[in-house]
């Protein structure tokens, strides 16, 4: 058993899908979505017990690229990650009528297979082809199913895809290199080489522009905030929730490792942009009347941390990081989906024109403040810890970096309890607001769970990743 | 060699059908006669021999290429069925000329003597003239004809310009001969002037700039399945002639002892750079999209042109390069003869809502469209893949830069197609569900993203 079982499972779900028919096909998703879900359970506990659930086999001959999956802890973290988060993803989407909607699902989980693969992948180039791969299904979702003007739209996802394909190609470039003097696309090979100082700092930046532009760190975020309030929540969701993290991701097991040079030389700048990306998510973040907008900016604030925090190369930053990562996963999929609600009912999103739900519907407006919170990391939440230690490691390099870095949490704290008292308190709307129905509360209830679950328990998570971080960092620190 | 002798009977064959009046059986028969000869074809791959004084020499770069224009053709003659419906007198001949390119394709990728080469371009290049203007009550058509024909005309003439100063300097038109002489160190200069005499008349067929000026409006006024033939088939028969023909006469190395190396080489990657260049930025302003595809065609020859770099090792690259391209090419003239059927253009506002009305077709045209583009799971990400290895290998990683950003720009265009599928609404019906026209958009589109799953099965044949 290997962790190739969860890729078939979601790819063969995504033909099943599509080939069911408009009616089934979400009943068909979320099937196979749970079924990737439940095998990873299954392989979780299989890694614990200390087998080996990695796969590599020859794939193409010359140039020698071979498919090889490894799963270690922190890919294991991510594909957990994935798979809860595509199932809920799938679920709050019932309530919404979709056309077509067989290619709709299918899409979601073609994409799901993609970003599997991506944290996954173990070859330079298979990881690139899930990268790209990853890319197609939510130009489509996005253009297809987004809502607002056709021809805004239109700009702006295409901006979106061609911001993203330049950034990778380049690291396409950057691989092929590394092929050429390593002689195989392989991670442990490309790990092995000994690179000079300049090589690396070509190599550091070819991968920065395809992250940066990913996750995104300024200045190459200005696609961001267009596509997540153009798409449909479930697309912004599958963007916020799950596909910035793969830039995030592969900063810490591709860019750290095979140019730690370059990293190290580089240092401050890195963790600068990353922190002016806190700081100016959270401001713009203040200014905005669309709800969906002001979620895009203060996610831009705080992958901004997490990436600070990945640049820092120390364990608790890259720990840190990766927990915010998923805590972050779950929360914005969490906001996404009650701004989602609120549309549902009032088929607005302008913060202006809400207001007084929490009279009409007290279990929505519990859920929501329960989200709200975590997502400017109150204690004993998830997002709390994550950002805490991201925070921590960041005084360790400069004192300067945690307090600036901090500011996400005032300015986060501001801007998000702003929104929440403009949207959910005063006086009563003259629209009605049904409450929650039970398909959305168990949506909220399974993140909730999560984020609270983790928020005073973290341990399995930090026993998961610690010893794949480590290996990372002696990687990092051998020269 | 016998491949060649049973294209040639076939095209007679054709001919003969209009005698016998079975125009009808004309298009099923054909296709059963090029799978023979695509049998007989495989039967020849692996062997090497010579015929004829080495007027023709089989290899695997003969035999390889060979298959991959029979199966183009294959396509091709199937597309005609549906495409000349409204002209059922003139099929026999449309199919007859096709056929016969294709024994003037095959001429040029098995010549061994310089005559042999200049034979298959004439057949090809003039059976290409006449299918240009087979519309023949068009205007645009026949201008298409015309243009062609004078601009093709001139290129053959410094061709054979080209192969008279290399007898000039050889005293021969062997090919065999000339590969050996060419090594010898004092060379009179006729020998390098007459290959780029070969070359530029070469890059005018192959469309590269600065020599592309004839392919827009020929393939916009062309009837759109001679378009199809042009870009893809009549395309990957002068690259690969090319490559031949630099490979063949031992170019680089002869160069190489008479440091003139630096100087090709710098020409190539400049014309290289330019092609694609020119290509793309142009092919952003287009609305026509057989224009369009002219553009994205000549960028495409700027690619392919990146493996003259690396001659000795590269043919496999090209091989897998222009099978991604012509495969991907293929699937997209079949949509897009489906769509502007009966429309007097091809302007890009026919393909409105296609996403909608007709999502097979939609979906196959925006697969061709990635695959051109580059996007992964699609052959022609791995064909782009494999050039660029090969030629950060040799060391041009500046050009690979350039090719790159290009492929960027490229995404602007084919993804103005693809939005024009999927974000307008349809403006109009089609009906119909031509059985061919589907059959050759799904198997091409099926056997591109094959060979990006498994790129060895091509990728290995030359290696």
């Amino acid at each position: 058993m290997n962790v190739s079982l969860i890729l078939i499972i979601l790819l063969i779900g995504a033909f099943a899908t599509y080939f069911v028919g408009d009616k089934l096909a979400s009943k068909v998703a979320l099937f196979f979505s749970l079924a990737a879900l439940g095998c990873s359970i299954v392989l979780l506990n299989h890694f614990c017990a200390g087998e080996n659930i990695s796969l590599i086999s020859a794939w193409i001959t010359q140039p020698k690229i071979s498919f090889a999956l490894n799963a270690d802890g922190l890919g294991m973290a991510m594909l957990l990650l994935t798979v809860a988060l595509t199932p809920i993803i799938i679920f709050s989407s019932f309530g919404n009528e979709y056309k077509n909607a067989k290619g709709f699902y299918a899409l979601i989980l073609f994409m799901a297979f993609a970003m599997t693969g991506t944290f996954l992948a173990a070859d330079g180039l298979l990881y690139y082809i899930f990268w790209e791969l990853a890319l197609i299904p939510i130009y489509f979702i996005a253009l297809i199913w987004g809502n607002g003007d056709a021809e805004e739209r239109r700009k702006a996802v295409v901006k979106f895809f061609i911001y993203t394909l330049a950034g990778s190609l380049f690291m396409l470039i950057a691989f092929i290199y590394l092929y050429q003097k390593a002689g195989s696309f392989l991670i442990e090979d490309l790990y092995k080489l000994n690179l000079s100082a300049t090589e690396q700092l070509w190599i550091f930046l070819a991968f920065f522009l395809a992250y940066a532009i990913k996750i995104p760190i300024i200045p190459f975020h200005t696609w961001q905030a267009n596509v997540y309030q153009k798409a449909p929540t479930v697309g912004t969701m599958l963007l916020s929730g799950i596909m910035l993290k793969m830039g995030l991701y592969s900063v810490i097991r591709w860019q750290l490792p095979i140019a730690p040079l370059a990293a190290k030389e580089y240092m401050n700048i890195f963790i600068a942009l990353g922190i002016a990306g806190v700081i100016y998510g959270s401001i713009v973040a203040l200014r905005q009347k669309d709800l969906k907008k002001l979620l895009a900016y203060s996610s831009l604030a705080h992958v901004g941390l997490i990436a600070a925090g990945t640049y820092t190369l120390t364990i608790d930053g890259l720990r840190g990081a990766v927990l915010q990562m998923i805590a972050h996963g779950f929360v914005v999929v969490g906001l996404f989906f009650a701004a989602e609600v609120i549309f549902r009912r009032f088929e607005t999103r302008e913060i202006s024109q809400l207001g007084g739900i929490r009279t009409q519907s007290p279990k929505f407006t519990s859920m929501f403040l329960i989200l709200v919170l975590a997502s400017v990391a109150l204690p004993s939440t998830f997002n709390f810890v994550g950002e805490f230690t991201v925070l921590y490691s960041l005084s360790q390099i400069n004192i300067w970096f945690a307090v600036l870095g901090g500011t996400t949490i005032i300015l986060g704290a501001y801007y998000m309890l702003k929104m929440f008292q403009n949207v959910m308190l005063g006086e009563t709307n003259s629209k009605t607001f049904t409450d929650v129905s039970i398909n959305e509360g168990i949506s909220f209830v399974a993140i909730i769970a999560v984020l609270i679950f983790f928020g005073f328990y973290p341990k399995p998570i930090t026993d998961l990743i610690t010893p794949s971080l480590e290996t990372i960092l002696n990687v990092i620190n051998k020269n | 060699m016998n491949t060649l002798i049973a294209i040639t009977g076939l095209g007679i064959f054709c001919l003969l059908f209009e005698i016998l009046n079975l125009r009808k059986a004309i298009v099923p028969i054909t296709i059963i006669g090029l799978l023979g000869v695509l049998a007989l074809n495989f039967y020849e791959f692996g062997s090497t021999a010579s015929y004829y004084n080495n007027m023709i020499t089989v290899s695997k770069f003969s035999t390889t290429f060979s298959s991959l224009f029979i199966v183009l053709t294959i396509f091709l003659v199937a597309l005609s069925h549906n495409f000349y419906e409204n002209h059922p007198t003139k099929i026999s001949d449309f199919v007859a000329l096709k056929v016969f390119l294709l024994a003037g394709g095959v001429a040029m990728v098995s010549f061994g003597n310089l005559a042999m080469f200049f034979l298959g371009i004439e057949i090809l290049s003039i059976a290409l003239y006449v299918l240009a203007a087979s519309d023949r009550l068009n205007l645009k058509s026949n201008e298409a004809g015309m243009k062609y024909f004078l601009m093709g005309s001139f290129a053959s003439g410094i061709i054979l310009f080209g192969i008279c100063l290399i007898y000039g300097a050889m005293g021969t038109f062997d090919v065999a001969e000339i590969h050996e002489i060419s090594l010898s160190a004092e060379l009179p200069i006729w020998f390098p002037i007459g290959m780029i005499l070969m070359i530029i008349g070469m890059l005018f067929k192959v469309a590269a700039v600065p020599f592309h000026f004839w392919a827009p409006d020929v393939y916009e006024g062309s009837p759109a399945l001679t378009t199809a033939l042009m870009s893809t088939l009549a395309k990957v028969v002068a690259i690969a002639t090319l490559y031949k023909l630099v490979y063949a006469l031992n170019l680089v190395p002869s160069l190489d002892n008479q440091d003139l190396l630096g100087t090709f080489e710098n020409i190539v990657v400049i014309i290289s750079i330019a092609s694609m260049t020119v290509g793309n930025i142009m092919a952003l302003r287009q609305v026509n999209v057989k224009r369009m595809l002219a553009f994205s065609g000549i960028s495409h020859a700027g690619f392919m042109l990146m493996t003259l770099l690396t001659v000795a090792t590269s043919s496999g690259v090209l091989l897998y390069y222009s099978t991604a391209y012509a495969l991907a090419g293929i699937a997209a003239f079949s949509v897009i003869l489906y769509v502007c059927k009966n429309q007097d253009n091809e302007d890009i506002t026919n393909f409105h809502g296609l996403g909608k009305t007709n999502p097979l077709l939609a979906a196959i045209l925006t697969g061709s469209l990635l695959s051109m583009a580059g996007i992964p799971i699609f052959s022609g990400f791995f064909a782009k893949l494999f050039l660029f290895n090969q030629t950060i290998q040799a060391g041009y990683i500046a050009l690979v830069i350039v090719a790159v950003i290009n492929s960027i720009i490229s995404v602007g265009y084919y993804f103005k197609l693809i939005l024009a599928m999927y974000s307008k609404e349809p403006n109009q019906e089609r009906t119909g569900k031509p059985f061919l026209i589907y059959a050759v958009a799904i198997v091409s589109i099926s056997l591109n993203i094959i060979l990006g799953l498994f790129p060895s099965l091509v990728l290995d044949l030359l290696n």
